[in-house]
């Protein structure tokens, strides 16, 4: 495996604990940056870096911090750790047993951007690493990491937690937002973009667990260092959540550009019981389903390769299918997914996701004709591009897909 | 009378630091947190006085419990079971799992035992696909993970977690596992 | 001026301002866009997705930014991958927008058939079928047929109260929410709200009462689906069979445009009734709300114990007879009175009745009053709003200053414009004795005790406080004065100070600036404007009449003082629709019409005139109240023209200069308002009515002079004293007032409740929310139930008018818990 930047704690015991992070060398980027660097230099820094957000959209993350108006303040960071995409567990590992570099992190771009207050949205599954971030906090604050003033400077920082209770739409960055203000976590119009009107209205960034946690790498060792991992415009490492039928199932820190086949087979131990695989999943549930053909299996992991498929890398969340599992039952689950979480604020979203789970329901239980199966697809592209927000679109993917590539497990429902 | 105010008033108080004071009604999902922590759900005139403390009406605290689910606004049992059987899980055996542990407790997902006790549901995915079969339990507000699961490591738990309920000695802790390397 | 941007809306070149949105400006190119969850009255939230559109900018070049042009030198248009929602888009120049391609329309009948999956289409049974605008589109843009099984439809519940006064179909609601935006926005009450998410959305109230706001029916307009109904017309009848008639709210003095659903049915015998009442358009009074008393408190006409014959009493009893009998009985009598003929002229009478009370007035050469516990029509004739006026246009630079009033009890119109005005901007100043709702959005809020209104006047005057400089600098300036916690005397002396402020502010004369009296009732300011006078003595006025005339007032339920008065009096004649406490002391009683049986005209307290329209035939015998005046002038040899209310409003604007040169068919002339309603703009306003039959005219000042007032001095009022109770009349929107008690609707709302104290004073007395309090007030001893207010100050106990207990203006009190003696 190549170097560990961000699952440091498999190499490090106890990294958790406070006093191991500040022997090992923590906060001293965090100190470094308040004391010698102007919040530009921070954010050129990252510039430099190539650093994409790793929440799923992959947008640059020191680009993203430029677009805040310095005219209008406060300015606010809100970390996104309501990680809820089926398949991805990459933040929750970060969270329990590296918590201090993603805090370290949190902290340099707050200040890159000049935010005195910062939350980290958790989800309500992650209350007791809410709970032991109160701690944390404090912790910091009381050591003087965090707080007025911080190393003689003008600059003050605070951050808060606060837990989500339930919904996978709130992690959509606006969602998250109205989640914050009390409000039911549904998503807002764009424009205003969060840069320019987010959290209580003031400009704000939103960034990923995992994109944060690169921050202390990137200021404390440089861009160019950074570099040195993954490709020209996927740059770094990253966090792959291998789940389904391998036999080793877990997080893997490789460098972007790293192959499927490479993550499925090297670091995975292949597929269970070494059947054949059938379908990769690279996005969690939001995915497009890739047929496993060796070609496949070559492309890099990356945010320019993946899209070549007719998928996206989002969270890098893969989910691996073997021969033995049919299609139209795995969509099913997929669109149970989204039915659920729908937030029920625009029609197509609302009752497409309906639709589709009752269609999948009667084609699953044998009660469905050839017709059904059509009418499924006309359904999913019905409500392709006019929903509110990307969950309604996120859960056509595996439908439009599957039916396209995987027909047969659909008519093998229908027939029988 | 504002009792859940009286009763939790320096911990409100700090709840409601971390948001800008003309903002009050940021503080909602905390304060309803911490409203569940006693009974396990939260009841109609502790909405209204988080609804004053929020200066929001009940209306738009119960949209809020109502959004959410982990917010519960109807007593369940003591401990809820949150079995994922979503893609990933599913992947794994989480349904056959489900369906062992289910048949064994008498109850259908969704339902309660019939010593109230316990409360199983099925919930989507909860970011511990690599450890499938899982389930969280909620108490209280006080949720946790547990994880490489079958019908009967879970049932060797909650039998020691009901009989401590049972006997009054009920102290939460003892479910806490080492499930986390 | 605005800036103007151009665009093209399906190949027709539009220019409409900047900042309008593509589905407005689509609008008023003609161009019908349609919308489920857009309302032009509230933000846009984009939900619905049913205004998609295919839009197109000018291309620009990335490095250069210059426009791309094509070959043939015109700019490149740039149309994005998927459609946009027209209500949320801006325009902006250059732009390019198609809504009637094949692919909008395919969008337009995928997001219908997506609607339907969850809809129970049950138009047949539904109150909305005929009005609806998700049938409307259905029709115009939906699939023919769904795909979705009907037995895989989510069933939900029918019939769910949000409280008493409105319904929720559950099956129906498309989440669009309109009502649950408009509670929050518009309203300013977050009473309902949705619960669950995704399929599961659904509507809910946890308010005390359920919906509790006075503004709820106006959700049933904007619902574009059957989904909430009032619970006085659902299942009452279908929209093609009922007519519609025009008419003016009389509820209160805002003057709210309104319309009849009529229809003729078996189980009223055959008779025409009025089914429900919608708001008519009139932008520059109610737009298109109203709030639930005017809505729902329509029951005066049809109810139980209406007067249908002329009541002639003989002994102790009245016995019906004839109106040529009756008349003539009158006659006799108020001629042998001579010149001691007292004529009362109650707050609901209109321009007409009114003026030929003050013919016949003259024509006997006897006492004229108007009926009000309320003073200073004269500085709101002489300074009052000018034409050009409108609520909806106040905002940044203006001021408003709110006195002694509760508007969201006393106008609630008023309140809802207030509101918005202050959330566009504009600076709204609160002087008050206690809290009241409007408190919130006020920029200012000046606390007084009673008593020492004259106190914060004078120093606003002189300028004094950010209140007082905000009054001085504003561009325009408002005043509202109201009655609370005050009797005749002070209002009066309070009206002379407002004016005083606004002519030493020079802040009259102009649109927008000026002295609005919230009255009690609908049109005394018409009386204010015909000059009727108010008497301070009134009681020593009737008592002294020898024939006493009575029309559309009830001194002797008003007080004890005034009954005893009635009672005085020699002859007494009543005009009424019901048997009040005056008509039982009266000689003669006369069925009048109820305002939706007749014609006539109003002045609202922005000094709109505005005319009413016959709904509904009238009731048994009744006449109205001008006609009735006009026989009984005819008996003591005077004439008036009683053909129509128009030829007696010919005859009144004659004679009246502030009324100079108007006629019916000016007050009946509408313009375009913005936004269009009307049944095929149903997408918009729902069941809002178009304004076809006036918005109204407003007065000129009269006299056309800038006559400021001489300085005033307010009578020294009653305080808080250490010993006793000091009473204040307060006024509450629902209360037993007679056109309230007829609507079993709203009796709920009324409650029991006369008094209210604070909770401290409360405590103090041992006495909790409901408890009945015994009081002696003017020597009387009472029983009434009690409230608790924490906005209201200590030592006072807030008198609802109308509630049982006649207090004419701020009195001592004794109170006791019951049983303590
Ligand atoms: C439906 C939906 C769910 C999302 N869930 C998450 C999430 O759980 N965690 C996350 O970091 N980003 C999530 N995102 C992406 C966020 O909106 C946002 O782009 C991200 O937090 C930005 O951070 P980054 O720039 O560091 O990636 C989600 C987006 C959508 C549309
Ligand atoms: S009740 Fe009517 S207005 Fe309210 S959300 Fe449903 S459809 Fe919309
Ligand atoms: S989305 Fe535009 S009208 Fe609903």
């Amino acid at each position: 495996m190549s170097e560990l930047y961000l699952l440091r704690h498999r190499e490090i015991q106890g990294l958790n604990q406070l006093k191991t992070y500040t022997a090992n060398g923590g906060f001293d980027t965090w100190k470094k940056v308040v004391s010698t660097l102007k919040p530009e230099e921070v954010t050129q820094v990252v510039k430099d870096s190539g650093l994409r957000g790793r929440g799923g959209a992959g947008f640059p993350t020191g680009v993203k911090w430029s677009f805040l108006p310095t005219n209008i303040w406060p300015h606010y960071v809100v970390a996104n750790a309501d990680e809820s995409e089926p398949g991805t567990f990459k933040d929750r590992e970060i969270l329990e047993s590296n918590p201090y570099q993603f805090i370290e992190g949190l902290m340099i771009a707050c200040y890159a951007v000049q935010a005195k207050d910062a939350y980290i949205y958790f989800r309500g599954e992650f209350a007791q690493i809410a709970h032991k971030f109160e701690e944390r906090l404090q912790e910091l604050t009381s050591k003087g990491l965090l707080g007025d003033k911080l190393f003689g400077s003008e600059y003050s920082l605070r951050i808060h937690p606060h837990l989500g209770a339930g919904a996978y739409i709130c992690g959509e960055e606006t969602a998250l937002l109205e989640s914050i203000e009390g409000k039911l976590g549904q998503p807002r119009l764009r424009p205003p973009f969060p840069a320019v009107v987010g959290l209580f209205d003031k400009p704000t960034v939103i960034n990923n667990v995992e994109t944060l946690t690169n921050l202390p790498i990137i200021l404390g060792k440089g861009a160019a260092h950074f570099r040195t991992q993954g490709t020209e415009k996927s740059p770094g490492t990253k966090i792959f959540c291998l789940s389904g039928r391998v036999k080793n199932p877990g997080n893997y820190e490789l460098p972007l550009g790293t192959t499927f086949r490479e993550l499925i087979y090297t670091h995975g131990g292949g597929i269970l019981n070494d059947r054949a695989i059938k379908v990769i999943m690279p996005a969690g549930a939001s995915s497009s389903l890739i047929p496993a053909t060796e070609a496949a299996l070559d492309t890099p992991m990356d945010y320019e390769s993946v899209p070549a498929l007719g998928a996206q890398l989002g969270s890098a969340s893969v989910i691996v299918l073997d021969e033995t599992v049919n299609i139209s039952d795995l969509v099913s689950s997929t669109v149970n997914f989204f039915e659920h979480e729908s937030c029920g604020k625009c029609t197509p979203c609302r009752e497409g996701t309906y639709w589709m789970a009752h269609i999948l329901e009667r084609i699953n239980s044998g009660k469905a004709s050839k017709a059904d199966i059509e009418l499924l697809k006309t359904v999913a592209s019905q409500m392709q591009n006019k929903c509110f927000c990307a969950l309604g679109e996120f859960s056509i993917s595996a439908v439009l897909t599957g039916i396209q590539h995987f027909r047969a497990d659909f008519d093998a429902r229908v027939e029988n | 009378m504002n009792t859940f105010k009286k009763i939790h008033a320096s911990e409100i108080e700090r709840l409601l630091a971390n948001y800008p004071p003309d903002r009050k009604q940021a503080a909602v999902m905390p304060l309803l947190h911490l409203a569940q922590q006693e009974a396990g759900y939260i009841t109609e005139p502790v909405m209204q006085e988080i609804a004053e403390i929020c200066e929001i009406s009940a209306t738009e605290v119960a949209s809020i419990v109502g959004y959410y689910t982990m917010f519960h606004d109807q007593p369940g049992g003591k401990i809820r079971l949150m079995v994922c059987t979503d893609v990933a899980c599913r992947l794994h055996g989480a349904r056959e799992y489900l369906s062992a542990l289910c048949n064994e407790l008498g109850v259908a997902p969704g339902g309660t035992s019939s010593d109230g006790l316990v409360t199983i549901e099925e919930v989507k995915c909860i970011a511990a696909c690599d450890h499938a079969p899982v389930f969280q339990s909620q108490i209280g507000d006080e949720v946790e993970y547990h994880e490489n699961q079958n019908p009967g490591r879970t049932l060797d738990w909650l039998r020691l977690m009901t009989a401590s309920m049972k006997t009054g000695q009920a102290s939460m802790n003892l479910g806490q596992e080492a499930d986390h390397e | 001026m605005e800036k103007l941007i151009s665009l093209k809306i399906d190949g027709r070149p539009v220019s409409v301002p900047a900042g309008m949105l593509v589905v407005d400006a689509a609008k008023r190119a003609g161009i019908t866009v349609p919308v489920f969850c857009y309302h032009p009255k509230m933000e846009p939230v984009g939900m619905c997705r049913m205004c998609l559109v295919d839009i197109g900018r000018p291309a620009v070049d990335r490095v250069t930014h210059e426009p791309i042009l094509n070959e043939d030198g015109t700019p490149k248009i740039a149309f994005g991958p998927k459609l946009e929602t027209a209500c949320t888009t801006p325009v902006s120049e250059g732009m390019v927008v198609w809504g009637a391609t094949e692919k909008v329309m395919a969008a337009r009948k995928d997001v219908i058939e997506f609607l339907l999956t969850s809809h129970p289409l049950d138009c047949p049974v539904c109150d909305k079928g005929g009005e609806c605008p998700l049938q409307n589109q259905t029709m115009a843009f939906g699939p023919g047929e769904s795909r979705f099984l009907f037995n895989e439809k989510n069933h939900l519940a029918k019939h769910v109260p949000l409280g008493e006064l409105i319904y929720l179909d559950r099956e129906r609601c498309i989440q669009c929410a309109r009502c649950v935006r408009f509670s929050d926005q518009v309203a300013g009450d977050p009473v309902i709200g949705f619960y669950q998410r995704g399929r599961q959305l659904e509507i809910v109230t946890h308010s005390d009462p359920g919906f509790d706001s006075v503004f709820s029916g106006n959700t049933t307009d904007i619902c574009p689906v059957g989904a909430l109904t009032t619970a006085d017309f659902r299942f009452g009848a279908r929209p093609w069979e009922m007519s519609k008639a025009s008419s003016i709210c009389t509820q209160c003095p805002v003057g709210c445009n309104i319309s009849y659903s009529v229809r003729r049915e078996a189980k009223s015998d055959g008779r025409c009734v009025v089914k429900r009442v919608l708001p008519r358009q009139n932008e520059a009074v109610n737009e298109i709300w109203l709030c639930d008393k005017g809505r729902f408190g329509y029951h005066f006409g049809e109810a139980e114990g209406r007067i249908q014959k002329p009541l002639v009493k003989q002994g102790n009893e009245f016995v019906e007879t004839s109106w040529k009998e009756a008349l003539q009985l009158v006659a006799e009598n108020f001629r042998a009175a001579g010149k001691k003929v007292t004529t009362l002229a109650g707050g609901r009478l209109s321009n007409e009745d009114l003026y030929f009370l003050k013919k016949f007035n003259q024509a006997v050469d006897g006492k004229l009053f108007a009926s009000s516990e309320m003073g200073g029509g004269e500085w709101t004739r002489r300074l009052g709003l000018t034409p050009g006026s409108d609520l909806g246009k106040v905002g940044k630079g203006a001021a408003v200053l709110v006195f002694a009033s509760d508007l969201h009890e006393e106008a609630p119109i008023w309140w809802l414009r207030l509101k918005q005005a202050a959330e566009r901007g504009l600076n709204l100043i609160v002087a008050g004795a206690r809290a009241t709702r409007l408190d919130k959005y006020a920029a200012h809020v000046l606390r007084y005790a009673y008593g020492e209104e004259e106190k914060v006047l004078k120093a606003l005057i002189a300028g004094q406080g950010e209140a007082g400089q905000a009054l001085q600098s504003a561009a325009d300036v408002i005043v509202f004065y109201g009655a609370d916690g005050l009797g005749l005397t002070q209002t009066e002396a309070a009206a002379s100070l407002c004016a005083e402020l606004l002519v030493k502010t020079n802040h009259f004369g102009r649109p927008n600036n000026g002295l609005v009296a919230v009255w009690p009732h609908a049109n005394d300011q018409g009386a204010a404007e015909l000059e009727v006078p108010v008497s301070a003595n009134l009681a020593e006025e009737l008592g002294a009449a020898v024939a006493l005339y009575i029309a559309g007032a009830d001194p002797a339920g008003d007080s004890p003082a005034l009954k005893e008065a009635v009672q005085r009096a020699g002859f007494v004649v009543v005009q009424e629709l019901y048997m009040t406490e005056s008509a039982r002391n009266a000689n003669v009683v006369l069925p009048v019409q109820a305002s939706m049986e007749r014609e006539g005209s109003l002045v609202s307290g922005e000094r709109r005139v505005q005319r009413f329209y016959r709904a509904v035939p009238p009731l048994g015998e009744s006449k109205a109240d001008y006609e009735i005046t006009a026989a009984i002038a005819a008996g003591m040899g005077t004439k008036l023209n009683a053909v129509s209310a128009e030829a007696a409003f010919a005859a009144l604007t004659q004679a009246e200069p502030a009324f100079s040169g108007l006629d019916y068919a000016q007050l009946g002339q509408t313009k375009a308002q913005w936004p269009l309603t009307g049944r095929e703009e149903a997408y918009f306003s729902g069941t809002v009515v178009e304004n076809k039959d006036g918005l109204g005219v407003t007065l000129s000042l009269q006299p056309n002079g800038k006559s400021a007032p001489a300085p005033a001095v307010m009578p020294a009022g009653l305080r808080v004293s250490k010993e006793g109770w000091l009473a204040v009349p307060v006024t509450r929107l629902y209360d037993q007032a007679v056109t309230l008690h007829s609507s079993e609707l709203l009796k709920g709302r009324i409650g029991e409740k006369a008094l209210s104290l604070h909770p401290d004073d409360a405590e103090k007395l041992g006495v909790a929310a409901g408890d009945n309090l015994s009081l002696i007030l003017d020597g009387q001893q009472l029983e009434a139930a009690v409230d608790l207010d924490a906005g209201q100050p200590r030592g006072v106990v807030l008198v609802r008018r109308s509630m049982g207990i006649a207090l004419a203006g701020p009195a001592e009190m004794i109170l006791h818990k019951i049983g303590n003696g």
